[in-house]
Formats: C-alpha cells, sequence, structure tokens
C-alpha cells in the first residue's frame, strides 16, 4: 500500500516535490510510485532497511541515476515547481543546483584549496582574490577553516576521514547549491567527527534544503525535521514508501505498522 | 602425519631454492658487469668521444644519441597513448571494437623488436625517406611504446576510484571536466610510472635502432642527424672484439640508467601511495 501525499501537520514552502515515481534498473523495478515532498531550508532524512531503496531514490533529485546505464526514471520530481527530467533541463546546470555528499568521503587527490576552488573553477572563476573568499567562506561554514587555514597547499587526503567529509561539504558549499544530498555521509567516519558534521547540518539548514539517507535511526531523529520510512517487503519487489511525517511523530507514534516494528528494531 | 611433514619439508625447500636462485642469477649478472665495467668509469669515459680504431676514450655522443631518441620517442608516445586510452576507457562504446583494439595493442607489445625495427627501414628510413636518424629511430621505438603506455595509462584511468569522479559530476562538472579535472590527475602518477618504465625500456632497446639510426658516431642535434646509441656501441664493441672493457663500461651505464628509470617510477608509486 504506497503512501499518498497526505498534508504535513506544518506547511513551509516546497523545496523538491516527488509525485509518482517508479525507477528501474534495466529490467528491476526498484522504487514505486514514490509520492513525497522535500521542505525548503529543513533537514529530511530517509530511513530504511538496507537495499531499500533510499541511496537510488536521492540520486534521482540531480540525475546521478543518469550516469548508471540502463537506468530509468518514471514520474515527476519537481525542484521549485520544475520537472528535473524535463528535455531542456541539463544534469550539469542540475547538479549545481543540488549538491551531493557521498558514504565514502572522496576529497580529489589534490591540495585542500584546490578541492573546495574545483566547484567555481568548473564554473570559470579564474581570479585568486575570489577564489581565496570563497574557500575561506566555504571552509568556515563547513567549520574546517580553523583546522586547515595553514595547511590549505596541502594534499586533501591527507586529512582524517572526518575532516575529509567536512571537506567535501565545503567543496559542494562553494557552489552555493540550493540542496545538499547526503548519502550516509556518516557511516565511513569515527564518531566525533559525526556529532561535528551532525552539528554542522544543525547550521546549514537556515540557508539550504537538507536530504540525508542514514541507516542510523538515532541519527535521523537527532537530525532531522522529517522522516520518510522506506522498506522493500519482498526480495526482488520495488520499494516502497511507507511513512512520512514530521520526525518527531514518526518517532514517537508512527501510524504504521512496519514503521513502528522497523524504529523499535524488530527487523532490519 | 611424517608424510605430510615430508610434502611440506620438500615443498618449503623447493620454493626456497627457486627464490635463491632468483636472486643469485640477478646478482651474479649484475655483480660481473659492475666488476668488469667499474674500472673503465669516470667522466672522461662519460664526457669525451672515442678515438681512434680502438674506440678509446670516452662514449658521450652514444649517450646523448639515446637519450636523444628517448626523449623524442616519449614526446611522440606520451599524448597519442593518453588520448588513446581516454577514449578507451571514458568514452568508447565497451564491447566488441574496444576488446579487439585492447588484444590488438597487447598483442604490439609482444611483437619482437627486431621486427619493429625492420618495419622502421621499411617504412621510415626508406618509403618515407627520413634515412637514418633520431626521429626514424624515436617513430619506430614509439610503436613499441605505444601500446605499454597506452595500456599502462588506460589500467591507471580505470584504476581511479568511482567515488572521485562521482564527487566531480556532483558539483556540476561535464564529461570532459570530469576527465580532464578530475580522473587524469587521480591517474597521473600511475600514469607517469607507466611512461618512464617504458623509458627504461627504450634505453635498453637494440634491435629497433640498430636498424633505424644508423651508426655513425655523431653528436645528434637535428632529429634528421644520425646517430649511434650506447646500445649498439655496446654491440658493435664486444661483437667484433674492439675494446671489451669500453664494452663493460657501456654496459654498466646503462644499467645504472635503466636502474635510475625504475627506481623513478618507484618514487612516483610511493609518492602517490602517501599522498
Amino acid at each position: 500500500m504506497p503512501y499518498s501525499a497526505a498534508p504535513l501537520p506544518d506547511s513551509g514552502p516546497n523545496k523538491i516535490e516527488v509525485t509518482g515515481l517508479d525507477f528501474y534498473y534495466g529490467d528491476f523495478h526498484a522504487l514505486t510510485d514514490i509520492t513525497v515532498v522535500i521542505r525548503e531550508k529543513a533537514v529530511t532524512a530517509f530511513i530504511g532497511p538496507s537495499g531499500c531503496g533510499k541511496s537510488t531514490f536521492i540520486r534521482c533529485f540531480n540525475r546521478m541515476n543518469d550516469l548508471i546505464p540502463g537506468a530509468r526514471a518514471e514520474g515527476l520530481i519537481a525542484l521549485d515547481g520544475q520537472d528535473v527530467y524535463a528535455p531542456d533541463v541539463d544534469p550539469v546546470d542540475l547538479r549545481r543546483r543540488i549538491g551531493m555528499i557521498f558514504q565514502q568521503p572522496n576529497p580529489f587527490p589534490m591540495s585542500i584549496y584546490d578541492n573546495v576552488a574545483f566547484g567555481p573553477r568548473l564554473q570559470g572563476v579564474k581570479k585568486k582574490v575570489e577564489l581565496d573568499e570563497v574557500v575561506q567562506t566555504s571552509l568556515e561554514r563547513a567549520n574546517l577553516w580553523k583546522e586547515t587555514k595553514d595547511i590549505l597547499g596541502r594534499n586533501g587526503l591527507a586529512l582524517s576521514g572526518g575532516q575529509q567529509q567536512r571537506l567535501c561539504i565545503a567543496r559542494v558549499l562553494a557552489v552555493e547549491p540550493e540542496v545538499m544530498l547526503m548519502d550516509e555521509p556518516c557511516s565511513a567516519i569515527d564518531p566525533t567527527s559525526v556529532q561535528k558534521i551532525e552539528d554542522l547540518m544543525a547550521e546549514l539548514k537556515d540557508r539550504i534544503t537538507i536530504v540525508i539517507v542514514t541507516h542510523n535511526m538515532q541519527q535521523a531523529a537527532r537530525v532531522s525535521d522529517f522522516t520518510a520510512f522506506f522498506l522493500q517487503e519482498e526480495a526482488g519487489e520495488a520499494a516502497v514508501l511507507v511513512e512520512y511525517d514530521r520526525t518527531a511523530h514518526i518517532f514517537t507514534s508512527p501510524t504504521d505498522r512496519r514503521t513502528e516494528d522497523y524504529i523499535t528494531g524488530r527487523f532490519g | 602425519m611424517i608424510n605430510k611433514n615430508i610434502t611440506n619439508a620438500v615443498a618449503l625447500t623447493l620454493l626456497w631454492i627457486a627464490a635463491v636462485s632468483t636472486v643469485a642469477i640477478l646478482s651474479t649478472v649484475i655483480l660481473y658487469v659492475v666488476l668488469n665495467g667499474i674500472g673503465e668509469l669516470s667522466p672522461k669515459f662519460i664526457f669525451t668521444w672515442p678515438e681512434g680504431v680502438a674506440a678509446e676514450g670516452g662514449i658521450w655522443p652514444t649517450i646523448v644519441s639515446t637519450m636523444y631518441v628517448t626523449a623524442l620517442a616519449m614526446l611522440i608516445v606520451t599524448p597519442i597513448a593518453i588520448l588513446a586510452a581516454v577514449y578507451l576507457a571514458e568514452y568508447a562504446v565497451q564491447g566488441r571494437l574496444v576488446a579487439i583494439i585492447r588484444f590488438a595493442a597487447d598483442t604490439l607489445a609482444s611483437v619482437p623488436s627486431i621486427v619493429m625495427g625492420l618495419f622502421g627501414l621499411a617504412l621510415f628510413v626508406e618509403a618515407a625517406g627520413i634515412g637514418f636518424s633520431m626521429l626514424s629511430a624515436a617513430l619506430a621505438l614509439s610503436f613499441l611504446m605505444l601500446p605499454i603506455v597506452m595500456r599502462a595509462t588506460e589500467e591507471a584511468i580505470r584504476s581511479v576510484p568511482k567515488y572521485i569522479r562521482w564527487g566531480s559530476y556532483g558539483l556540476g562538472a561535464t564529461k570532459w571536466q570530469t576527465v580532464s579535472r578530475s580522473v587524469l590527475p587521480a591517474a597521473m602518477p600511475r600514469i607517469i610510472t607507466g611512461i618512464i618504465l617504458s623509458t627504461g625500456r627504450a634505453v635498453g632497446e637494440t634491435a629497433v635502432v640498430i636498424y633505424t639510426m644508423g651508426q655513425a658516431i655523431n653528436l645528434p642535434l637535428s632529429p634528421l642527424d644520425s646517430g649511434r646509441p650506447m646500445t649498439v656501441h655496446l654491440y658493435l664493441l664486444a661483437m667484433e672484439g674492439i675494446n671489451l672493457p669500453a664494452a663493460y663500461g657501456t654496459a654498466l651505464l646503462l644499467m645504472i640508467l635503466i636502474l635510475g628509470f625504475n627506481l623513478g617510477a618507484r618514487y612516483f608509486l610511493h609518492r602517490n601511495r602517501k599522498a
């Protein structure tokens, strides 16, 4: 029984609206009939067991799935009311507006400075003064400036895992995205760094919309304003969105039995 | 029980013998060349010209010829190999055709070098009319190096983690921006390693250059000048019994050069890992 888009208790502006999305990898039907809205300047968490299509789903938002041969989406995803799969939308422009953080911190094997300046340079920014400024601002916003201001020339890979992830966040912030997708951003880093990244998300949501996929329900409860629970009920079947609501509501009084079973640890 | 222990002991002994023989053979060769050649090595040997019928004196022009042809071949090979590898790894539709190209490259890499020399003689020296020259030799050598550098580059590009590509695409990079600004820089240490290793091979190559560069002892200036590379000098000195000590000296210098190239390649890989 797929979830239908009931109005949420509070109605801030919608940043992304997904209507009746189906997703396929070749013959495999991965997601079916997903309908959900992402609120502007809030943190929305996608939770659910492994393999339930959460990561697949957020990769539709910035069309990263286009890179996978045979992947195909049907249905509507609208960013500020505009269909992201429309023929006149260039995925390259779309990805500037919707940045992405991956599970594995992935700094480029180049200096910290060049990592952050990568995006602005793609857009043709060449002046050192401008680049200096955007590098500093972005590192400050990612809470990494103090640690790195004296070692900007050092290779980004020389940083610790948690610092690398914050460097990747700074790199995304440097292109001033409206939305930041985070695909299990904390599952490959140490607990102290997790804390820093969660704090950072709380600061960033004043300015940008954040969507986070996480395996960690405590994390979803801590950082998010809204939570969507995805489930693939049978192996080989398409996953569905079971329930979507304010995070507080999902974790205290879920409406669906399957959500309750999952968050109380009965499976997954 | 006893049987198992005996099998174990026998296997271990065999492995040990194999390992020791490998090292022993290598050290014998090196030691032999070093002992025979070390007496010749001197600044005079390196920096002066051979004199008289017995080629007394130094081998300077042959060192220059070798370096010249190697550098020229590298300049020809590197851009072509990298562009071809980028196309194969990133753009070509992976299928039969690409598999055939790869197989052809691997086969080209294993063509006996004397065949490549003969080919270079027919095509560049004679048909194209370039004559015995640095350019003819470099072109023939590049045929030998091209598949090696191309395959090494392709492997290097393929081994760049997909996370690096995603990071780049995720920032709004186009495919070409991703390839040129993040994939190639990430693959560069391994590409350079491949180039250095193939350069080392070119330095030691004899059969190709003997047919294409000529044998005259010249200090080449223009790419159309002929010359005599170290390997050919060594071959002539030794085969015709002109000057055996100088032959060993040349051999030792060649080995040092190639060792230098290999160490250089290791240095690049190591620096890459540390980063």
